[in-house]
């Protein structure tokens, strides 16, 4: 009878602290996006940002992009040549990329290399009270720290995710045309015909914003809310990477169902 | 007083190997040049049964690519569908022209194909197009045959 009651008890807390987190990074949004000007007007604090999250993920974007097309590549092969239309295997390659694959395996990647470094560092200032120092000096953490943070996270998430599907969709080419021998002219006018600028490409450059946003706001949010010791630092990247993830996809199915229905 | 550092010179390689990264997938995996809003013209077309014809399925003429299908609608005056082409300006075609709905391939998509007229005026944005081909819906092929089939029959002994 205690175990039962005390694992209601448990669950209640977890429901009850969700909620209240949930309220608490909804005014943290707000606050970020108030104090955002900051970002804007001293823009060195946001290139560094960009620095940080944008450029130091290059690496891991592209090669894990041209793996990713690469293996898209064969096994499109693989399944299209039995129906005799491996010349598709470009459009297969392309629409996979852009309108799911990209924008998601990016913000995977993203949310594990740059949003697991943010929460760290603004975990660690909070853990060695230099967020509480800066407010004593009548600097404010959130315009100083987390929104430049924030903001070069959405910045460069797009620009991220277009590089993964570019270089995904060079992979593709080059086991498929080079390697395999499919033809060079099908490939790219097949996938010229589906390929919609407007409705495919554009769909996922949004979809990798909104992603963005949300892994950035929960490494600043995870990172500003962490319990300062190094103990709870370690617990808030797990956290954030874990959230992340989850959020991403949830959010990939339900912005899919909006966008390429019909 | 700002100035320029290293740190500067790396977001800007960043950022520029995002935008081409944007521009290679606009020009070459898409087909960006291709139908902008101002240049085209709407057509309607009335069909008796559209099958699996779905909004943006390509609208061609000789095979080849000249607009795309931008809504369909049931009229309830006529009771018939009413499908609205989307056709690029550079291509003009005679008033009567017909349009069918086609399948590329056995199991392809679906699509609209124009097919031109001899007429000297040409259509213009808002007109109608009178001669259309509904698809071909398969069951009722399959339905006309047997029923064929069974006409022909010697009859039973």
């Amino acid at each position: 009878m205690n175990a039962i009651l005390s694992a209601l008890r448990h669950i209640g807390a977890l429901t009850i602290d969700g909620i209240w987190r949930l309220g608490f990074i909804t005014r943290f949004l707000f606050a970020v996006l108030m104090h955002s000007g900051q970002s804007l007007r001293r823009i060195h604090l946001t290139i560094r940002e960009l620095y940080f999250s944008g450029v130091l993920s290059l690496l891991i974007i592209v090669v894990s992009g041209l793996f990713v097309g690469l293996v898209l590549g064969l096994q499109g092969y693989d399944i299209l040549q039995r129906y005799g239309s491996a010349d598709a295997v470009g459009v297969m390659v392309a629409l996979s990329l852009l309108r799911e694959l990209g924008p998601v395996i990016a913000g995977l990647l993203f949310a594990s290399r740059a949003g697991s470094a943010i929460t760290a560092e603004i975990g660690l200032m909070k853990a060695t009270e230099q967020l509480k120092a800066m407010d004593m000096m009548a600097v404010n953490p959130i315009a100083r720290v987390v929104a430049p943070r924030f903001w070069g996270g959405v910045l460069s998430m797009p620009l991220l995710a277009a590089l993964f599907s570019a270089m995904g969709i060079f992979g593709g080419w080059l086991i498929t045309v080079v390697v395999i021998g499919v033809d060079d002219g099908a490939f790219w006018s097949q996938m010229q015909a589906a390929v919609e600028f407007e409705y495919d490409v554009m769909n996922g450059v949004i979809k990798s914003a909104v992603f963005g946003a949300v892994v950035s706001l929960i490494a600043v949010f995870e990172g500003y809310d962490c319990q300062p010791t190094a103990e709870g630092v370690s617990r808030a990247i797990t956290r954030t990477v874990v959230t992340s993830a989850l959020a991403i996809l949830a959010i990939d199915f339900v912005l899919t169902s909006f966008m390429f229905r019909g | 007083m700002m100035s320029r550092t290293a740190l500067d010179l790396w977001v800007g390689i960043f950022v520029a190997i995002g935008f081409a990264a944007l521009v290679f997938l606009a020009m070459k995996v898409g087909n960006f040049s291709g139908l902008d809003g101002s240049a085209t013209y709407r057509v309607e077309a009335p069909f008796d049964n559209i099958g699996g014809l779905k909004v943006r399925a390509p609208v061609k003429s000789s095979g080849v690519l000249v607009g795309r299908v931008a809504s369909i609608r049931f009229d309830t005056e006529i009771y018939r569908a009413v499908v609205e082409l989307e056709v690029d300006k550079r291509y003009a075609f005679p008033a009567d022209t017909a349009a069918s709905i086609l399948t590329s391939g056995l199991l392809g998509e679906q699509y609209v194909g124009l097919e031109a007229g001899a007429d000297v005026e040409m259509l213009k944005n808002g007109d109608r197009v009178l001669i259309t081909q509904s698809a071909v819906v398969l069951e009722k092929l399959i339905g006309q045959f047997m029923f064929d089939r069974a006409a022909d029959a010697p009859p039973a002994q």
